[in-house]
């Protein structure tokens, strides 16, 4: 089991890991300021740095905020940066990187980090940019219940099966729009295009460079695809994100969804929902194309960084705090907020789905410079296309043009 | 008053302005000159918890040298005026060579992004404005003629809209407009269809932020009549009833013309605040289906990680030269009237 294999390779430190977490702050009387999103695994994390480390640093703060991702790199630009360290995922690291604003971790794992798994390194031809602890990624959402009533068996492990199991829903008069995915226009709707891309064998890029090759056969049919899709889901669905999905679901008025993992603990708790809702409701991997194809998902890890632009003490005292809080009693006190990446972790039914999409081979998201650019145009363009206003050609040619616009001002394209 | 009392008087207003308005748009307009500098991109091996491959990422040293060359960026000129995010002259011209009817061409040129906004943009300000002018009037009327003691309620009632803060006004909106919502399900309840979505169609998304818009800024047009409504000359007014106006002449003849330069000035600042439409979009989550200029502007600088300043600085280079544009008769007018009355 790919989680199982990343538990034991951290639980092989475990006790090294305890030892270190309640005596190593790092050099005392310094300043710790953390900026990251705000959901509860986050909060757990940057808390349990507080409560470890607030006593011996001058000044330890930390801002949970949504738009984090906004306005990271205007804060870490001037020297000494605002903050010392934030909290980031794949996509966001990227953006600091993009602008050089992180440091090398290397000799600051040597010190501090060495019960971190080694896997947990975010490695960059062998520097360490970022230390991950959490995992997150897009996966099935199924209702037992209805699909018997429909007369469909299993829970559906492709796109063909998932369309079939909706038309029969609709057939057997139960529900009319059983599908609920995140369509809404712009970062949710492009990055529901690269899951159904991915799993047909998509390529974003020509490969090491920036020039764009979603305009091919895996475009067009990852784009048909999602419309059948659709087809399925409620009218309203490009106006619809995490928040509005989640709610449909809890309202049992959806069969069939495909969610983000961290909903998946929310969804199945008992606040929110009915008991036969949430009885019901299956987690399992994202579809893919053909059976045992690669899963339609991108993998997310959250992990954080150090900004470059701080003292190496404030950096040092920031990164043992951080350090200290990935142990397995913060993840005994939180473990069903996130799928944790760190020993301890009891990956409960709200797990099955993130593990058997990653263990089916599901992809990363992207890390690459000029992803943001794509998937922006993504978001942007391929509305006309769901709304049934031009063809997927030329959906997925405005995309390219959006982008080589936005990549030719930008610098990755001359 | 003299040239240097006005001076000194007016010498705090203009530093702010000149700070604050001016130089920005100076800035923008700099900035939208410019393109960043190559990027220079190297293969690297990228390794996590999901395993390794192969990656590009930015050479930041290489990178850098270029920018202490030329910190602005690359010297662009008017380019980014003209590629495909903005005004599109090839695109255009491509889509006129190709395109057999007039509505393929059409079809073509909507389809850019800036020309798309713009169409929302100006269909928005075309029917919010006249229709803002003129409700607002025949409320601040209708009140004026209300017994004293209903004054001050209506007033406060007719002034709620504009007190509601624009994102939560329009989030309000967008929730009873839902198909579980009040509105939502009315409408499908007197349609007889449970499938007709506000949110879904294009045409009613629009009709929805264009009757929002009403409904927001009606009060500012409204509260302006109202005031000015009080200062209507008594005397003529009567003349006029004696004349044997009815109470629609006395309006049309007596009212309005006496409201005139209000009524430039309420123009104008429809105009303006209406060409930037900008939050119900967001509130709405109409993006799939309208978009304005402003909207075009937040997405370059929010979405993709990297701000497109120079493309965001095209736009608002464009919209001001757009509101400009729509401003231009009113000010005329206005500063036709100065003249009138000056000599």
């Amino acid at each position: 089991m790919f989680l199982k294999k990343l538990f034991l390779t951290g639980a092989a430190a475990s006790l090294l890991g305890s030892a270190v977490f309640a005596a190593d702050c790092g050099p005392s009387g310094q300043s710790v300021r953390i900026l990251a999103s705000d959901f509860p695994a986050i909060h757990a994390v940057a808390g349990t740095a507080e409560q470890n480390c607030a006593a011996s640093a001058s000044e330890f703060t930390r801002n949970h905020t949504t738009e984090a991702r906004q306005i990271m790199n205007a804060a870490l630009t001037p020297n000494p940066a605002e903050y010392t360290s934030v909290i980031v995922a794949n996509s966001t690291l990227t953006q600091l990187m993009n602008d050089g604003l992180v440091r090398p971790l290397n000799d600051l794992v040597d010190k501090y980090g060495s019960n971190l798994p080694k896997n947990l390194m975010i490695t960059i031809d062998d520097n360490i940019m970022a230390v991950a602890f959490m995992a997150n990624s897009q996966h099935l959402f199924s209702r037992t219940d209805i699909l018997k009533q429909a007369g469909v068996d299993s829970v559906p492990a492709t796109y063909s099966e998932m369309i079939s199991a909706a038309k029969a829903i609709r057939d057997a008069g139960i529900m009319e729009y059983p599908i609920v995915m995140n369509m809404k226009t712009g970062w949710n709707v492009g990055e529901s295009f690269n899951l159904v891309f991915l799993a047909h064998g998509g390529e974003f890029f020509k490969a090491g460079t920036a020039e764009p090759s979603i305009n091919s056969a895996a475009g067009i049919a990852a784009l048909n695809t999602l419309k059948q899709l659709v087809g399925y889901a409620h009218p309203d669905h490009l106006t619809q994100a995490s928040n509005e999905t989640q709610a449909i679901w809890e309202a049992g008025e959806a069969a069939l969804g495909i969610m983000w993992g961290s909903r998946g603990s929310v969804i199945l708790d008992d606040e929110g929902s009915s008991e036969q809702v949430t009885s019901n409701t299956v987690l399992s991997s994202a579809p893919s194309v053909e059976p045992g194809g690669l899963p339609g998902a991108t993998l997310w890890w959250d992990g954080f960084t150090i900004s470059k632009n701080v003292s190496d003490v404030e950096a040092e005292a920031t990164f043992a705090a951080l350090a200290s809080a990935l142990n397995a009693e913060m993840v005994a006190a939180n473990n069903d907020d996130a799928i944790w990446l760190l020993e301890g972790f009891k990956p409960g039914a709200a797990a099955a789905g993130v593990s058997a999409t990653a263990q089916g081979g599901a992809v990363p998201y992207p890390m690459l410079p000029q992803i943001g650019l794509l998937h922006n145009a993504l978001g942007a363009e391929l509305a006309d296309f769901l709304k049934g206003d031009e063809s997927a050609e030329k959906a997925l040619a405005d995309v390219e043009a959006a982008y080589i616009t936005a990549a030719k001002e930008e610098g990755f394209l001359q | 008053m003299k040239h240097r009392t006005f001076f000194w008087f007016i010498l705090p207003t203009l530093t702010a302005m000149i700070l604050f308005i001016a130089l920005p748009i100076v800035s923008a307009f700099v900035q939208s000159l410019f393109v960043q500098h190559e990027q220079v991109l190297v293969v690297s091996k990228s390794c996590g918890p999901f395993g390794c491959n192969e990656t590009t990422s930015i050479d930041l040293k290489a990178t850098e040298k270029l920018r202490q060359g030329e910190p602005l960026g690359k010297f662009n000129g008017l380019g980014t005026y003209l590629n495909r995010s903005h005004l599109a002259f090839s695109e255009v011209g491509n889509a006129w060579a190709n395109s057999e009817t007039l509505t393929d061409f059409w079809d073509e040129v909507l389809n850019l992004p800036f020309y798309g906004a713009l169409t929302f943009t100006l269909t928005y300000t075309a029917v919010v404005t006249p229709v803002v002018l003129i409700l607002g009037l025949a409320i601040a009327i209708g009140v004026n003629g209300l017994p004293n003691l209903m004054k001050g309620p209506s007033i406060f009632v007719s002034l709620l809209p504009f007190l509601v803060t624009p994102l939560v006004g329009s989030l309000i909106l967008f929730w009873m407009v839902d198909g579980d919502g009040i509105i939502g399900a009315t409408i499908q309840l007197v349609f007889n269809d449970p499938n007709l979505s506000l949110k879904a169609s294009t045409a009613l998304t629009w009709t929805m932020l264009i009757v929002y818009g009403i409904w927001h800024t009606l009060p500012f047009s409204f509260i302006v009549f109202y005031a000015g409504l009080q200062t209507v000359p008594f005397d003529t007014l009567e003349a006029a009833q004696i004349d044997g106006a009815t109470k629609w002449q006395r309006i049309i003849y007596v009212v309005v013309p006496h409201l005139v330069p209000l009524i430039s000035f309420v123009t104008l600042m429809l105009l303006m605040d209406n060409f930037r439409v900008f939050e119900p979009i967001v509130s709405f989550s109409a993006e799939a289906h309208a978009r304005s200029l402003s909207w075009i502007i937040f997405n370059d600088l929010r979405e993709s990680g990297n701000p497109l300043y120079g493309s965001a600085g095209a736009t608002s280079m464009l919209t001001i030269i757009g509101v400009a544009f729509l401003l231009t008769p009113v000010l005329l007018r206005t500063w036709r009237d100065f003249k009138l009355k000056g000599h």
